[in-house]
């Protein structure tokens, strides 16, 4: 079985290598930044960066994440039960059916207390 | 290419002391006088009048650009950064089959393995400087309902592996796109946000300034690297279409795969014929194209054109009396990148045509919309598997039914939001 997987940690190792010594090169080559006389801030847009990453944001990021993490859950489990699905028949649908029903209700009742509506 | 208004002349030129989008970043003095050449000009040299070779001056001369470190960043994450997205990505294009044989790394998880290494490339974006909690938001919701929408055709195909879900839609005679349309919409709309070519988004910005990464004026991740954050962004596009053509649209599977008659008294069949046929008419039609231009390099365009898919259709016709792992090789290659470039011109045309989605119309989109409906595809999916199972009516049968309920679910769903608020923007970081 990890017989299969050889071939892609291949890919992964050139990958890697590859642009490593690309970058390396191109440093031997072109000027470093300190020509240009100034270090720039980076940032977005242009505009002047206000604050670290690690200040507040907006709240309605973390409902998202835990809307994710939620529906995530329920896609790997899904995954699994998809491909021997046609074996199941119809106990196998009422099951999935009976576990996704009390997820979206749930999904249901926060799109009804307004989660959702992204303004 | 009819459609493009011409863009070969050049817009004026600014004034001289214009700030130019490297100034931006940099707050370098122009260089002055007649001796600085614009990168464009160098761009200009190799550009035919069919844009054909542009990309590959574009890419020489961001290669070039000047490897900008900001002052407020860590150098090592702001330089392995690029690094994680090209590698992820890359990794990622191992598992697609491009034929029966040519595949890098055949995995029983193959899809999985796609979707799972496929979400790590947005460390890449949000350490490299390209992404906010917006464009992290915005791509988690959508690959929620990517994944959902292939669980759809994945009650059919009852594998992961790449190959075995290209077997069975030979086996069962269909490309999975005719069972599950929906399905295959939601996918395609999902796909498109997610690899963000198509306006849905500007990952970056709030300004607008920087239309996207990929663009010409990128100021935050310059030179080489940026090449590598771009290598990765086109990857992933082609990650996201090879998938499409695998799971919906059958793979290295010519159309019509079950049609089987041969010519007689030879091993070749009749549908296997096209594909040379049309490459060589794609050949006359760009010989004859290069006679009429007047510009030599247009002609030298053409012309090149005209000769590749020569080779193409040699290679195509010389197949079929190869032995047959070599045609089903050449033929499944043939196959799989037409439908991989068709799936992208979709994408590229979709975005020429229409303008960007807001994150909070795509957010709303997504949640409101789009997984609500992925659920419903994924129940009516198998409400009509389970119908042809039990009374034996056929797929397509059942499956048209099912179509026809998941429409109106949607049309519900449309129906059923609320009117768009003159609410303001919020900002979100």
């Amino acid at each position: 079985m990890p017989s299969q997987y050889i071939p892609i940690l291949i890919v992964a190792i050139l990958t890697v290598a590859i642009p490593i010594v690309c970058l390396v090169a191109m440093k031997g080559v072109l000027p470093g930044s300190d020509v240009s006389g100034a270090t720039p801030e980076l940032s977005e847009d242009g505009n002047h960066v206000e604050e670290t990453a690690r200040g507040e944001y907006f709240d309605r990021f973390y409902v998202v994440a835990l809307l994710f993490a939620l529906l995530d859950v329920a896609i790997v489990f899904l995954f699994s039960w998809a491909i021997k699905f046609s074996q199941m028949g119809g106990y196998g649908f009422v099951v999935m059916a009976i576990f996704l029903a009390s997820l979206l209700a749930g999904l249901a009742w926060i799109y009804k207390k307004g989660a959702l509506d992204w303004t | 290419m009819a459609e493009n208004p011409p863009t070969t002349e050049r817009a004026p030129r600014q004034p001289e002391n214009a700030p130019d989008a490297d100034s931006i970043t940099t707050d370098a003095p122009l260089p002055e006088g007649p001796d600085r050449r614009d990168p464009q000009d160098v761009s200009e040299l190799f550009r035919s009048r069919l844009h054909l070779l542009q990309s590959v001056p574009g890419a020489l001369q961001h290669l070039f650009n000047e490897d900008v470190t900001g002052a407020n960043v860590d150098p090592l994450v702001f330089y392995v950064a690029p690094l994680i997205s090209v590698t992820i990505a890359l990794m990622a294009c191992t598992v697609l089959p491009l034929g029966p044989a040519l595949q890098i790394a055949n995995l029983n998880i193959g899809l999985f393995f796609i979707l799972g290494i496929g979400s790590l490339g947005v460390y890449g974006a949000v350490l490299g400087g390209r992404a906010t909690m917006r464009s992290l938001a915005q791509f988690v919701s959508w690959a929620t309902v990517v994944a959902l929408a292939l669980i759809s055709a994945l009650l059919l195909s009852g594998s992961l592996s790449m190959k075995e879900i290209v077997q069975a839609q030979l086996d069962q005679g269909q490309w999975f796109i005719c069972y599950v349309p929906v399905g295959f919409l939601i996918y395609f709309v999902g796909s498109m946000a997610e690899s963000h070519p198509a306006g849905f988004d500007l990952p970056e910005t709030d300004s607008g300034i920087v239309a996207s990464y990929v663009a010409e004026n990128r100021t935050n991740v310059t030179g080489f690297r940026g090449e590598l954050h771009v290598l990765a962004e086109y990857a992933n596009l082609i990650i996201v279409a090879g998938l499409a053509a695998t799971v919906f649209l059958g793979g290295w599977l010519r159309p019509l795969a079950s049609y089987r008659d041969r010519f007689p008294g030879t091993s070749v069949e009749l549908l296997d014929v096209l594909p040379a046929i049309a490459m060589g008419a794609i050949a006359v039609y760009c010989f004859r194209l290069a006679a009429k231009q007047p510009a030599r390099n247009r002609r030298l365009a053409a012309t090149s054109a005209g000769c590749f898919c020569v080779i193409g259709a040699l290679a195509l016709a010389g197949a079929l009396f190869a032995p047959g792992r070599v045609m089903q090789g050449v033929h499944g290659a043939f196959w799989f990148i037409a439908k991989v470039g068709a799936y992208i011109y979709c994408f590229r045309w979709i975005r020429s045509r229409t303008s960007g989605f807001r994150f909070e119309q795509s957010m709303r989109l997504v949640w409101r919309i789009l997984i609500p409906l992925a659920f419903v595809n994924l129940a009516t999916a198998a409400v009509a598997i389970l119908a042809s199972q039990d009374t034996g009516l056929p797929m397509r049968f059942t499956t048209i039914l099912s179509t026809l309920v998941t429409l109106g679910a949607a049309a519900w769903f449309t129906k059923h939001q609320s009117t768009e608020r003159a609410a303001p923007i919020l900002d979100g970081e």
